[in-house]
C-alpha cells in the first residue's frame, strides 16, 4: 500500500465529501451474519467533528472528477482543484480497518459524475457488493445514486446498502435550473419514485416469503441545500413535506450553504452559513414527524419563515394562545405534545406518571420539563400558575429575556465567522 | 439513624433490605464496604450477605415489577455510582410500600432518580459503544483501554459479541482493572497484573505493523471532515468531554 498516495486521496475526498451532512446510520437493523463482521442496528456517533456534527460513517466520494458543473458544489467541472479517484478495492480496504477498530458504523460513498451516470453508479454498486458477499460486511452502507442511473443498477444498489439516497439540491426546480444546469429534477424524482416502488414491493414479499433479501432496509432520504437560492422556509418546508407524503423518506437533511464560489447566482463568499436557519428547519422537520404538527402550521402565507429568535413550536404556540392553557393531568398526549417546554419523553413521563397522582410543579421538573418556558401554557395540580392574560407577544418577551444569553451567542457564532 | 454496612453486591443489598423489613430498621443509612471507623457511629450493623434472604427479597421484587423493572434496578446497583444507595433503596422500599406496579410513578422522587440514574448509565454505555478504539496487536487481537465513569462493562458484552464476531477482542477498563476478553467463541471477565514492568502500555506495545497507519489514516479522515467556517467548540466539547479524549485515536 502506497500510504502518501491513500493519505492524500483520502484527504481529498473526505474534504469534497463533508457537504453532504446526512451521516446517519440508524433504522437497518441489519444483523450479524454467520459470524461475519458488523451490524447495523442502532446508529452510533463514533466521534463529533470540531464543528459539531456526528461522525458515524467513512464519508467518502469515490471520485471528485465531475463532468457536471453545479454552481454550489466544490467538485464542479470548472473549478481549479486537486482531482482524486479511489479504486474500488481502495474504498473496501478503508472500511473494513476502520469498522475493525471501532472508528465508524460504515462507508457513505458518493461520488462525482465521471464518463455517465451507469458508469460511475456500476462502481459504487461493485463497492457494496465486495463487502457484502466477499467481506461478510454487515455494518451501515449507505449509497449515493447518480441521477439518471438505470434501474437495473438502482435495483442491485439497493441488495447491497442500507440505505439509498438522491439528492433533491435545490428546494424547488427554478432553484436547480438557476444553479444546476446540467441536472434536471425529473432526473433525481425518478430513481426516488423507482426506490419507492422496490422498497414498498420488497415489504410486502418479506410478509409472505421469510427469506427474501433485504432491499435498502434503512429506507431512502435527500437533502436539499438552504440559503444558496432565496426559497423561502415555507417553500422548503413544503417541498420537504411534499417528499415524505409521497415517497415514503425516511429523512429530508437540510444543509446550510457553505460559500465555496464568486458567482452572480451565488451569496457572496463572505455569507456566513445559516446556521441558525438550519436548526429551526430541522426543529420544524421534527415537529412535522413526531409532533402531530401539520406542515402548514408551522408555516403559511401569513408566517412564510421561521422565526429565528425561538423555536418553531413556541412560534405556533404564542401563534395560537386560544387553545392554552391546558391541563397538564387531563390533556390528550397529542395536546401536551405541543406545549413549548414539553418534549417527547417528558410528555410520555407524564401521561404515565399523572395515574399514581396529580402533578405539581415540582414533579413536572423533576420529569425534565423546562418549567420557565411551559408555565405560560400549562395549568397542574397547585394553585399557583400564570393568571394574567398574557398576549403571546408578552410571552415572547419574557422568554427571550430569560434566555437571552443562549440566543444571543447563537448571532454571535454567526458573526464571528467574518 | 440506623447504619447498615453492606459488601457492595447485589445479593447484599437484597440481604439488607430483609434486615430492614425484619428488624423495622427506620430510618437508615446504608454504606458500602468494610467497617473500620465504626465509633464514629453510635450503632453500625453489619450485613452478611445471605442468599436466601436474597433470594426471597428477589422473588417479592419480581413479584411487583416487571422483568425489566427489575434488570433497571439491578442495573442502577451495578453501576455503582457513589451516594446512588440510599435512593436504590429508597425505590425498593417504595415498590414493597405499594400494592400495585409502581415503575413508572414519576412523580415519586425515587422512581425519578432511578430513572435518571438509568439514564445517566445508558448515556454511558452508548459513549462506551462509541468511543472504545480497537489497537491491532501482533497476534491479532483487537485491544481497548476504556475509564468509564460507572461500571458499565458488563452491560457491553451483547453490542461488541454480536458486531465483531469474527475477530478477537479485548476491553480494558484501567479504572476498576478488569476486562472483557472475546475468543471468537466466548466472552469472559479477565483481570490483568499490571506490575511496575508490565504497565498497560508494555502489553500493547506489540502492535501490528498496519496499526500506525490505519490510526494515521483516521486522523487524516477526521480533520478532512471539519467544516472551518461552522466551528462549534462548545457543541463539539459537549458531545465529547475531554476527559475521554486520551483513549480517542483522532483526539491524542
Ligand atoms: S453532479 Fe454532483 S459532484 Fe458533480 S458538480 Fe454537480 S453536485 Fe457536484
Amino acid at each position: 500500500m502506497n500510504v502518501d498516495r491513500i493519505t492524500e486521496k483520502l484527504n481529498i475526498l473526505a474534504d469534497a465529501a463533508k457537504y453532504d451532512v446526512s451521516c446517519a446510520s440508524s433504522g437497518s437493523n441489519r444483523k450479524n451474519k454467520d459470524k461475519g463482521l458488523g451490524n447495523a442496528s442502532n446508529g452510533i456517533c463514533h466521534s463529533y467533528t470540531e464543528d459539531g456534527r456526528c461522525v458515524s460513517l467513512l464519508k467518502i466520494l469515490l471520485t471528485n472528477h465531475c463532468i457536471f458543473d453545479c454552481a454550489y458544489c466544490v467538485s464542479r467541472k470548472n473549478n481549479d482543484i486537486k482531482r482524486a479517484a479511489f479504486t474500488v478495492q481502495e474504498v473496501v480496504d478503508l472500511t473494513i480497518n476502520f469498522y475493525r477498530r471501532n472508528y465508524i458504523e460504515g462507508l457513505f460513498l458518493s461520488s462525482g459524475i465521471f464518463k455517465d451516470a451507469d458508469y460511475t453508479m456500476e462502481r459504487l454498486v461493485r463497492v457494496a457488493k465486495k463487502l457484502r458477499t466477499e467481506h461478510n460486511f454487515n455494518g451501515y452502507i449507505h449509497l449515493k445514486s447518480i441521477p439518471g442511473a438505470s434501474e437495473e443498477l438502482m435495483r442491485e444498489a439497493g441488495l447491497y446498502a442500507d440505505r439509498l439516497s438522491v439528492n433533491l439540491e435545490m428546494p424547488t426546480e427554478a432553484g436547480l435550473k438557476l444553479l444546476a444546469p446540467d441536472k434536471n429534477r425529473q432526473d433525481m424524482i425518478d430513481p426516488m419514485q423507482f426506490l419507492k416502488k422496490e422498497i414498498i414491493q420488497n415489504t410486502e414479499e418479506k410478509k409472505l416469503f421469510k427469506n427474501t433479501p433485504m432491499f435498502a432496509p434503512a429506507g431512502q432520504s435527500t437533502q436539499v441545500i438552504v440559503g444558496a437560492t432565496r426559497e423561502s422556509d415555507q417553500q422548503v418546508l413544503q417541498s420537504a413535506n411534499y417528499f415524505y407524503k409521497n415517497f415514503n423518506l425516511k429523512r429530508v437533511y437540510y444543509s446550510g450553504y457553505v460559500p465555496v464560489l464568486a458567482d452572480q447566482r451565488l451569496p457572496a463568499l463572505n455569507t456566513a452559513v445559516p446556521l441558525v436557519r438550519e436548526n429551526r428547519l430541522y426543529q420544524a422537520d421534527w415537529l412535522m414527524r413526531f409532533y402531530g404538527f401539520h406542515v402548514n402550521e408551522i408555516v403559511n402565507n401569513q408566517n412564510p419563515l421561521l422565526d429565528l429568535d425561538i423555536d418553531p413550536k413556541l412560534s405556533w404556540a404564542i401563534r395560537n394562545m386560544q387553545v392554552f392553557p391546558i391541563d397538564i393531568n387531563r390533556a390528550d398526549l397529542q395536546l401536551i405534545l405541543r406545549v413549548p417546554g414539553i418534549g417527547l419523553l417528558s410528555a410520555q413521563k407524564i401521561v404515565a406518571a399523572r395515574k399514581f397522582a396529580g402533578l405539581g410543579w415540582e414533579q413536572l421538573k423533576k420529569i425534565g420539563v423546562a418549567i420557565n418556558r411551559a408555565k405560560y401554557f400549562i395549568t397542574c395540580k397547585s394553585n399557583e400558575f400564570e393568571r394574567r392574560d398574557l398576549t403571546g407577544q408578552k410571552i415572547k418577551q419574557f422568554i427571550m429575556a430569560q434566555s437571552q444569553s443562549k440566543y444571543i451567542k447563537n448571532t454571535q457564532t454567526q458573526l464571528n465567522l467574518f | 439513624m440506623h447504619t447498615l454496612v453492606y459488601d457492595g453486591t447485589f445479593e447484599g443489598l437484597l440481604t439488607a433490605v430483609f434486615e430492614i423489613y425484619e428488624r423495622k430498621l427506620y430510618p437508615v443509612k446504608l454504606l458500602k464496604g468494610e467497617w473500620r471507623n465504626s465509633a464514629l457511629f453510635e450503632e453500625v450493623i453489619p450485613i452478611v450477605t445471605d442468599e436466601a434472604r436474597a433470594g426471597r427479597v428477589l422473588t417479592g421484587l419480581r413479584k411487583k415489577l416487571s422483568a425489566a423493572g427489575v434488570q433497571r434496578l439491578y442495573i442502577s446497583h451495578m453501576a455503582e455510582i457513589t451516594g446512588e444507595d440510599c435512593n436504590v433503596l429508597g425505590f425498593i422500599r417504595h415498590v414493597f410500600d405499594n400494592d400495585r406496579n409502581i415503575e413508572e410513578d414519576y412523580g415519586n422522587r425515587y422512581v425519578m432518580r432511578l430513572s435518571e440514574i438509568l439514564k445517566m448509565v445508558r448515556r454511558e454505555k452508548h459513549r462506551m459503544e462509541a468511543f472504545v478504539r480497537f489497537q491491532k496487536l501482533n497476534d491479532g487481537t483487537f485491544y481497548a483501554a476504556i475509564e468509564p465513569d460507572f461500571n458499565v462493562l458488563p452491560l457491553l458484552i451483547k453490542h461488541f459479541k454480536s458486531r465483531y464476531a469474527d475477530q478477537k477482542w479485548m476491553i480494558y477498563d484501567i479504572k476498576r482493572n478488569y476486562g472483557l476478553y472475546y475468543d471468537l467463541h466466548d466472552t469472559q471477565f479477565i483481570e490483568m497484573d499490571f506490575d511496575e514492568l508490565n504497565k498497560p502500555v508494555d502489553v500493547i506495545a506489540a502492535y501490528s505493523e498496519d496499526e500506525g497507519i490505519y490510526q494515521n489514516l483516521w486522523k487524516n479522515y477526521f480533520n478532512s471532515v471539519n467544516i472551518v467556517s461552522r466551528k462549534n467548540t462548545k457543541l463539539h466539547v459537549r458531545h465529547i468531554p475531554k476527559r475521554y479524549w486520551r483513549h480517542l485515536t483522532e483526539k491524542i
